[in-house]
């Protein structure tokens, strides 16, 4: 007997280890032309993965505080052995992950995937989104340069506009009434503990309710399967598909590579608060659509401020988008149209102010 | 008595007691949200910057141009205008608070984050803003360039 079947056998006599992998063993993947969508949630995962290991690396030598942390950084990016390398992967991945979270979200979205039973797994997965996004606003800060302080002082002024709540909420954000040192220490513990905390419940939460109903099968194949059953064609989850999975990480992590060390991350100029905000300003790619569409609306709309009604639309937008399944039908035959057309119209808005606010002056 | 009303005690009673029981628990678990709920709003640190500060000596600033002075906790902007008069301001966009700059190609106070533009009294002529920039009083002493708040009428 081999070492690792003693170590399956001793498992399985004391937790029946063989009846706890079934369901994964069972686990299938529908076969057919869109399956190739269906990498993009693994990919994130992986990309999160990353996340969690980099991030742990640099917290070797990071130190939060204004007096501090962009000299620590500095250090990580010219002393440290390869630190230019774990910290432009840190940023990358980052972005690389709200890319393909999107990507998920949306091809989850035209191939109808949230139609019960799978209303739970999208606002799970909707949820998870917005925690990226905040991921990517907290991290943003840390390295303490102009760019990253304007950014949170707009940021953190865009909370303090919704009513009531906003302005305490704002000074919470904050640690005061101003971006100070205090704001960069709450946002490396929301950054490092307490949204790692909550994505890690979710996703293992997410991952729950994937496996619990099954791959979803676009509506128009679900009809011709349904009526033909020996059309269907499914591969197994394991190895067939956690194969193919692995080698779409390894060339994720190739692309990391790739562009961590021809395009390693700036670091930028320390935060100064008393300096001018620097000309061509502008938030990371992932907030411009909202950035560039809060620009356009003008300062006064009848007697509300234009900002207060851009973030409380934001805010209504994104509640509706949370709750999109329960607007939708299960049966094929019933699914509604206007959920596809405003797929397409969300797709073409935030696709076109990101770029329109990436060419705007 | 039967055994099925030994095991259920009068409804009122049962009620009662819950009633005290639960609001018990949850004033405790008040009790204990309450310091983490005040430990969250960070205490209130005073300004200590007063009502004066220098902000530049005269020989740092050329006419038509303006720089950042810190007046307190906050930035604020000293003029010189091109008919070398002074002006001082907060340097605090009343939009979503980034710091503005002089802008010599323009006589104007320019916020670079959203495009907002005041004139050298500080009113919002353009872009987002949605209030003039605070004004403070510049005087000379020696060659010092004193900022003070402006004295309330």
């Amino acid at each position: 007997m081999t070492l690792f079947a003693a170590i399956r056998r001793w498992l399985d006599e004391r937790f029946d280890w063989d009846d706890l992998l079934a369901p994964l063993r069972h686990k299938t993947v529908p076969t057919h032309r869109l399956s190739y969508w269906y990498f993009l949630g693994g990919i994130t995962l992986f990309l999160f993965v990353i996340q969690v290991l980099t991030g742990i690396l640099l917290l070797l030598y990071y130190r939060p505080g204004a007096n501090e942390a962009f000299e620590s950084v500095q250090y990580i990016m010219t002393r440290v052995r390869f630190g230019w390398l774990i910290r432009s992967i840190h940023s990358w991945s980052a972005n690389l992950m709200i890319f393909t979270a999107f990507a998920h979200m949306f091809s989850v979205l035209f191939l109808k995937a949230y139609r019960k039973p799978r209303e739970l797994t999208w606002v799970s997965g909707v949820l998870l989104l917005f925690l990226v996004m905040g991921f990517g606003f907290s991290g943003y800060l840390l390295p303490w340069n102009t760019l990253a302080f304007f950014a949170t002082t707009v940021g953190t002024a865009i909370t303090g506009q919704v009513p009531i709540v906003g302005r305490p909420l704002m000074i919470f954000l904050r640690g005061g009434p101003q971006v100070t040192g205090a704001t960069l220490t709450r946002f490396f513990g929301f950054h490092v503990a307490v949204l790692p905390g909550i994505a890690t419940v979710l996703i293992l939460l997410h991952l729950l309710l994937v496996q619990r109903p099954g791959m979803s099968i676009p509506p128009k194949l679900e009809v011709q399967w349904t009526a033909n059953p020996s059309a269907r064609r499914e591969m197994k989850f394991f190895p067939n598909f956690m194969l193919r999975e692995l080698m779409a990480w390894y060339a994720a992590l190739g692309v990391l590579g790739v562009l961590a060390a021809l395009f390693p991350w700036n670091l930028g100029v320390k935060a100064d608060p008393f300096a001018s905000a620097p000309a061509g300003i502008k938030p990371e790619w992932y907030f411009l659509f909202m950035f560039q569409t809060l620009k356009l609306i003008p300062s006064k709309v009848w007697f509300i401020d234009g900002e207060v009604l851009g973030v409380l639309g934001f805010g209504l937008v994104g509640l509706l988008w949370l709750l999109l399944p329960f607007f939708e039908s299960d049966q094929p035959a019933h699914m509604k149209r206007w959920i596809t057309g405003l797929a397409v119209f969300a797709l073409a808005y935030v696709a076109g102010m990101t770029v329109y606010g990436y060419l705007a002056k | 008595m039967t055994a099925n009303q030994l095991s259920q005690p009068e409804p009122a009673r049962r009620r009662l007691i819950a009633f005290f029981l639960g609001g018990g628990l949850l004033a405790s678990f008040a009790s204990f949200l309450y310091p983490v709920l005040r430990y969250l709003v960070p205490p209130a640190v005073a300004d200590l910057g007063g009502d004066e500060v220098v902000a530049a000596k005269v020989s740092e600033l050329k006419p038509n141009s303006g720089m950042i002075f810190r007046f307190g906790s906050r930035p604020g902007l000293l003029i010189m205008t091109s008919d070398d008069t002074y002006r001082a301001l907060s340097a605090t966009c009343t939009h979503l608070g980034c710091t503005v700059q002089y802008r010599s190609d323009l006589h104007e106070i320019w916020c670079p984050c959203h495009n907002g533009i005041y004139d050298l009294n500080g009113r919002n002529i353009s872009g987002p803003p949605p209030r003039p920039l605070d004004v403070f009083d510049v005087h000379l002493r020696g060659d010092e360039i004193v900022v003070s708040r402006k004295r309330e009428a």
